[in-house]
C-alpha cells in the first residue's frame, strides 16, 4: 500500500491541480514537523509545486527549540558525581550556550543516549546508587510516554528535567506576531495525540485553513491542495487528511495521562522567545520527580544563539536555510553551529543532506 | 524526535507487545492505546517504544481508492 502513497503519477497529478487552482495567487504555507520537512525535501515536493506556492518549515523540531541554557544546565548535572543524564540521540550534539551534552560526556560526565524513557527507568532500577535524570524533550507525541512512566510510579532515584513543549501555542504565537502565512499543515504525529479540536479556534480566529497531513508524498500534496482550494474559496476550516492515524478526539488515554502528570506553563523556545502556555511542568503531586527542584538547578535567564546563526529566522519560516551566510560554509552537519543543523529533524540538516545528494 | 514508525503487532502480553518494523522485531508498550482494541496483526505507529495510535487500514485504503477512481475517470475521458 505504501508504494501507492509514493506513486509519482498520482503525486504529480495533484501537484498540477495545485498549479491550476493557485493561478494568480502567491501562497505561503507552513508546516511544523521535522518529518514533514524530510518528506518534502526527500521527495522534491517543492520542485513539483508551482513557484507561487511556497512551503516553509516552522518550529517543528523539538531539539532545535530547546534553549541553550537548559542544555547547559543538564550538561552540568551530568558532570556531577553520582549522576547520569539520559536523553534522545538528536539532542546529544546540540550546542548549549556554554557546552553540549556530548562535550559534557567527553569531559567525564555520565551522559547516556537512550531510545525510550523506559530505558531510563530500567537504568534507575538497576543502579540504585545512581541518580538518573532524564532530559525529557519533545512535543505532544513524546510527552505522554514520560507522563505514563511518572504516573506508573517511577523509582525514587529517577527524575526528569522537562523541556516538553506544546505545538498549538507556537502556531498561535506566529500568527499573532503577524508572520505572513496562508495556512498550516498541522503535524501528523502530534495530532494523533491532540486530535483536531486544538486547531479549530485558531483557524477561525486568524481565518487560516489548516490541514492535518500524514507523511507520504501523496498525503502532503493532498494537504497542500486542500489549503490552496480553501484560500481560493475564502474558507478556513481544519480538515483531517490523515484519518488512518488521527482520530477527531485524538488519543484519549494519552491526553488524560498528560493532564494528570503535567500542568501548562510558559516556555522559552530557542530563537523565538517566550511563548505563553507552551511548556509542561510536572504537577505538584509529582514534584519529587522534578530534577530542577530535586537538585536545585537554576537555569540562567539569558539564552543566546551562536554568533551569526539564523536558526531563529529559519524556525519562524522567515528565512530559507540556504539564505543563512553560515549554511554549508562554516555550519554543516559535521560541524554544526546552530541547532537546526544538528538534529536529523532540523530544517538546515535536512536541506543540507538532500542538496548534497542532488548535486 | 517526533518520528513514528508503522509496525505490525506480532504478539501481545498484557501491556507489552512484540512488533515488527521492516523485518526487525522490537518490544513496544501498548499503555497509550489500551482503549483502541489493538490485536495481533494490526498496525500501530510506534514512537520511542510506545504505540501512539492504531492505523486504520480501511481509511488508508479509502483515500487511495478515491484517487484511483479519479484517475481512471480522467483517463477514460481523454480516450
Amino acid at each position: 500500500m505504501l508504494s501507492q502513497f509514493r506513486d509519482r503519477e498520482l503525486v504529480g497529478r495533484v501537484a498540477s491541480e495545485i498549479a491550476k487552482a493557485s493561478k494568480g495567487k502567491r501562497l505561503k504555507i507552513m508546516h511544523v514537523c521535522g518529518t514533514h520537512e524530510w518528506t518534502i525535501t526527500h521527495f522534491g515536493i517543492r520542485d513539483m509545486l508551482p513557484e507561487n506556492v511556497q512551503i516553509v518549515a516552522g518550529p517543528g523540531c523539538p531539539v532545535c527549540v530547546t534553549p541553550g541554557n537548559e542544555i547547559d544546565a543538564v550538561s552540568e548535572l551530568a558532570m556531577m558525581k553520582g549522576m547520569a543524564v539520559t536523553t534522545f540521540g538528536d539532542v546529544f550534539r546540540v550546542p548549549g550556550n556554554r557546552m553540549s551534552l556530548s562535550e559534557a560526556k567527553a569531559s567525564g560526565g555520565d551522559v547516556r543516549v537512550i531510545y525510550s524513557v523506559a530505558d531510563a527507568i530500567k537504568m534507575a532500577k538497576e543502579e540504585e546508587g545512581k541518580e538518573i535524570v532524564h532530559f525529557s524533550i519533545g512535543f505532544e507525541t513524546t510527552a505522554p510516554t514520560t507522563a505514563v512512566e511518572i504516573l506508573r510510579g517511577a523509582p525514587e532515584n529517577f527524575s526528569i528535567f522537562s523541556t516538553h513543549k506544546l505545538i498549538p501555542p507556537a502556531m498561535d504565537f506566529l500568527l499573532r506576531a503577524g508572520v505572513n502565512l496562508d495556512g498550516f499543515i498541522c503535524p501528523g504525529h502530534v495530532s494523533t495525540i491532540i486530535g483536531v479540536k486544538p486547531y479549530r479556534g485558531m483557524a477561525a480566529k486568524y481565518r487560516k485553513p489548516m490541514v492535518i497531513a500524514g507523511f507520504e508524498p501523496l498525503d502532503l500534496v493532498l494537504g497542500i491542495r486542500n489549503i490552496v482550494r480553501q484560500v481560493v474559496a475564502g474558507t478556513y476550516s481544519v480538515d483531517n487528511e490523515y484519518k488512518r492515524a488521527v482520530r477527531d478526539g485524538g488519543n484519549e488515554i494519552a491526553l488524560q495521562t498528560l493532564d494528570k502528570a503535567f500542568e501548562v506553563r510558559d516556555a522559552y523556545w530557542r530563537g523565538i522567545g517566550k511563548i505563553p502556555a507552551s511548556g509542561m511542568l510536572l504537577r505538584r503531586k509529582y514534584r519529587d520527580f522534578d530534577a530542577a527542584l530535586k537538585f536545585g538547578i537554576e537555569v540562567g535567564k539569558e539564552d543566546r544563539m551562536p554568533a551569526g546563526c539564523s536558526c531563529g529566522e529559519v524556525l519562524k519560516g522567515m528565512m530559507a536555510p540556504e539564505e543563512c551566510p553560515l549554511f554549508g560554509r562554516s555550519c554543516t552537519p559535521e560541524h554544526p553551529i546552530g541547532p537546526c543543523m544538528v538534529s536529523i529533524e532540523g530544517t538546515c540538516a535536512i536541506v543540507y543532506k538532500f542538496r548534497r545528494t542532488k548535486r | 524526535m517526533c518520528l513514528a514508525i508503522p509496525a505490525k503487532v506480532i504478539k501481545i502480553e498484557g501491556e507489552r507487545a512484540e512488533v515488527e518494523i521492516g523485518g526487525i522485531r522490537k518490544e513496544a508498550s501498548l499503555a497509550l492505546v489500551a482503549d483502541q482494541g489493538v490485536g495481533v496483526g494490526d498496525y500501530v505507529l510506534i514512537h520511542t517504544g510506545y504505540a501512539i495510535t492504531k492505523i486504520d487500514e480501511e481509511e488508508a485504503e479509502s483515500i487511495l481508492e478515491t484517487w484511483r477512481q479519479v484517475m481512471a475517470a480522467e483517463k477514460g475521458e481523454s480516450l
